[in-house]
């Protein structure tokens, strides 16, 4: 895949960040949802790179951070249940909940399986039919298609012990509530791959309500700096608008394929962000049709409760209004190895990727 | 604020920092001496009028046989690279064995031969070893202790030692990077016959000796096994009178180990060698040691990747392809596969 | 969010594929996607292929950017 190779290249990236330079005079704010986004540009040092007037800040697109405590308590509470295996991604695997995360649960013996796919979760069941399998559904709009296919499959194949405990996110309330609450920005850089399924269309009320720019942008160096550029462009001629930099992988359509399977199994439900509270219709759940394959509906939960760590920043941190180091618990009681607050949570997140590539002080 | 746990996680042992405040808080604090406390993979010991290297290892690795080797060559090269890493050259080992109940005979015999042969490839002997055989389930298959003695035989030749590391000097690293970590992930994921590249598992004393048998301008050496170079780059760095600079475009990655990195999203850097060490070289001799090095199998993609600076003290550098700078991290724990 | 990454179809049997990542040989599925031909990159997540990669679309992007370096010169 030598053509890939281009967008990494020092030439094209150096002529795109003079031209930024050039035209950024004034203080822009850029937004990028996207903890793909967040990583690359810590990952490629692009922060070092670009003039002093452009400021990047990270919002709430990394669907592990903004995973509620609740979730992660409701997960080891079904690992402990007999013949019950709790399948997840490997990044929910250190996210804390009240009070311990699945990987001390594990130690502890509980069943938990790291999965790389959803149909790995149906296959296991599949071979186990005396155990009941449930998926730890998270992710948004790029993940959720793959996890209503997992659904799908074992509805298909009569496998009757996986279910889906469902926190998948979807990402336009998300953007919405932050201009509402958050900090003035100048753009958002919008994110790439859960565009690749859901288009464009969404990105519409944003620019039409509230006059901000949205690009959505690939995630090699080429791909954020040229987004960076256009948003540049957007600012200094007035004129916010809706435009894909990553057209190989976007269409205004998306992938109706992925909407049409998403539409079949889920229907939106209200969900609780780490950092935001409760935003309705911010989720997806199985529907009525799909309610045997819905974890929430096969067990018997207990209610567990909501609380926010004291002293955390993490909601005006996604919001923007703060950055990590402005936070008491960054890099002292707040780590990789132990985070409080969301966005330490996975290595995309805001503050964890601060720590990685930026350093704790 | 230190972080406590009340039980060992898998990340005690990965060989980032919660494996590093373990050792600190617990072993060397309670084992306390002043060989220990320099908390280098050899201890280096007085034996009459010489010195001697003395390193041990323990390997579980999972699954026990992978692409390029298995957990007995494995622990035969993991001790004779510590050895190396030191200075020394490596003289014999010993090998304890932990076998569970039920453990097929004819695997430990493939195992025990691999041991044999790459021992007899880097010419040490194994002088002592141990048996335990616990009930099913006690252990996984087979766990191996193995332990080492080296020699330093060349009188002339300085001690290798962190404490000349300074400002200016070179940083080498004697090839392809994450090779053994991504195979043993490619074999524990059943995806053993879908990579196009193998465990770099291998000795390196054949490689090193001839340029430690002359004062090459080699100040220091380190093997990046658990946590890759980027953890081993941090060691050497933290707490130091220095910083390190390294470069993105120098460091060496097969393409095919990229692209499995890219599946798991894990990062190169951070991911664990067995045949590969990490070179600190006084400025100016680092193309002689290249050329020497490229001359062997073992290292011939090796590289100059960074150097040693003045600025950001205590700190890991990294400059990345497209000229931005950002900073190199030890990780907390294991690199987690993650679709996000 | 979203770890997706470009892979090389090689194969294709039902609604599943091989495809290969530099090398590496892999199975996912094509559940989510549709009119996939053996040749085409398609980005891949979680073991789902999302999108055929548009080889067009890739070079028009590189292209802006070299025009704006020969700009530049």
């Amino acid at each position: 895949m030598n053509w890939l190779e281009g967008y990494r290249s020092r030439e094209l990236c150096e002529a795109l960040m003079s031209e930024i330079r050039q035209l950024a005079a004034q203080p822009l704010r850029f937004m990028e949802v996207c903890g793909g986004h967040t990583m690359a540009i810590r990952k490629f040092g692009i922060p070092s790179l670009l003039p002093e007037t452009i400021s990047l800040l990270s919002g709430p697109g990394c669907p592990v951070c903004v995973t509620g405590r609740a979730f992660i308590d409701q997960a080891i509470y079904l690992s402990g249940l007999e013949e019950t295996v709790v399948c997840t991604f490997g990044d929910l695997i250190r996210v804390r909940g009240t009070d311990a995360s699945l990987e001390k649960a594990r130690a502890e013996g509980k069943q938990i399986r790291i999965v790389f796919s959803s149909l790995d979760a149906v296959e296991l069941a599949k071979k186990n039919p005396e155990k009941k399998i449930v998926f730890l559904g998270v992710g948004f709009e790029t993940t959720a298609p793959g996890t209503a296919a997992a659904i799908l499959k074992a509805n298909r194949e009569g496998v009757k012990n996986f279910s889906v405990l469902s926190a998948h996110k979807l990402m336009p309330p998300a953007m919405e509530g932050i201009i509402s609450e958050g900090i003035p920005i100048d753009g958002y850089i919008c994110p790439g791959h859960v565009s690749t399924i859901t288009g464009t269309k969404m990105y519409h009320p944003i620019v039409e309500n509230f006059g901000i720019g949205c690009v959505v942008s690939g995630f090699e160096p080429l791909d954020l700096l040229q987004s960076i550029l256009m948003l540049v462009k957007q600012v200094v001629k007035r004129k916010p608008k809706v435009e894909i930099q990553y057209s190989r992988a976007v269409k205004p359509e998306g992938n109706p394929e992925a909407q049409k399977i998403m539409r079949e199994v889920f229907e939106p439900a209200d969900e609780w962000w780490r950092g935001l509270g409760v935003l309705s219709y911010s989720g997806l759940k199985p529907n009525r049709k799909y309610r045997e394959f819905d974890t929430r509906e096969v067990f018997e939960l207990p209610d567990f409760r909501e609380i926010e760590p004291n002293g955390c920043l993490c909601g005006e941190i996604l919001k923007g209004l703060k950055t990590p180091h402005q936070c008491v618990l960054f890099g002292k009681a707040c780590t990789p190895s132990n985070p409080v607050g969301a966005c330490m949570v996975s290595s995309e997140g805001a503050c964890q990727t601060w720590y990685t590539y930026e350093g704790k002080n | 604020m230190k972080e406590k746990t009340d039980r060992i996680l898998l990340s005690h042992g990965s060989g980032g920092s919660l494996m590093h405040d373990l050792i600190r808080e617990l072993f060397v604090r309670h084992f306390d001496n002043p060989i220990l406390g320099k908390e280098s993979d050899s201890a280096l010991l007085q034996a009459g009028s010489s010195n001697i290297a003395f390193t041990t290892d323990s390997f579980v690795v999972d699954p026990i046989f992978f692409p390029g080797g298995d957990i007995g060559k494995l622990a035969v090269c993991g001790t004779i690279n510590d050895l190396v890493a030191a200075g020394a050259r490596p003289h014999c080992l010993s090998a304890g064995f932990i076998l569970e109940e039920g453990f097929p005979m004819q695997a430990l015999e493939r195992i025990v031969e691999s041991m044999a042969e790459v021992a007899k490839l880097a010419e040490v002997f194994i002088a002592t070893g141990d048996t335990k055989v616990v009930e099913k389930g006690k252990c996984d298959k087979i766990f191996i202790n193995t332990s080492g003695i080296g020699f330093f035989s060349q009188r002339d030749v300085p001690l290798l030692s962190k404490e000349t590391i300074g400002p200016g000097d070179q940083l080498i690293i004697t090839g392809f990077l994450g090779d053994h970590g991504m195979a043993v992930m490619a074999a524990r994921n059943q995806l053993e016959h879908a990579i196009s590249f193998q465990s770099d598992c291998a000795p390196l004393n054949i490689l090193l000796e001839e340029i430690l048998n002359v004062d090459s301008g080699i100040k220091f050496m380190r093997d990046p096994t658990r946590g890759g170079l980027a953890t081993t780059l941090c060691e050497i760095a933290s707490g130091s009178t220095f910083g390190i600079k390294i470069f993105e475009d120098q460091i060496p990655v097969r393409p095919s180990v990229k692209g499995l990195c890219d599946i798991f999203g894990f990062d190169p850097l951070y991911v664990a060698n067995e045949g590969k060490m990490l070179i600190v070289a006084k400025k100016g001799r680092e193309q002689n040691i290249l050329e020497i090095l490229k001359k062997n199998p073992l290292g011939k993609n090796a590289a100059i990747i960074g150097e040693v600076t003045r600025e950001n003290k205590g700190w890991v550098t990294l400059v990345t392809s497209i000229g931005g700078t950002r900073i190199v991290n030890m990780l907390s724990g294991e690199q987690l596969p993650r679709i996000c | 969010m979203c770890l997706s990454i470009p892979a090389e179809v090689l194969a294709m049997q039902g609604d599943e594929a091989e495809v290969s990542v530099n090398g590496n040989r892999l199975k996912i599925s094509l559940m989510v996607l549709k009119n996939v031909k053996p040749g085409d990159f398609v980005l891949i997540h979680s073991g789902f292929a999302i999108e055929i990669i548009n080889r067009d679309e890739a070079e028009k992007t590189l292209e802006i950017a070299r025009l704006m370096k020969a700009d530049k010169i």
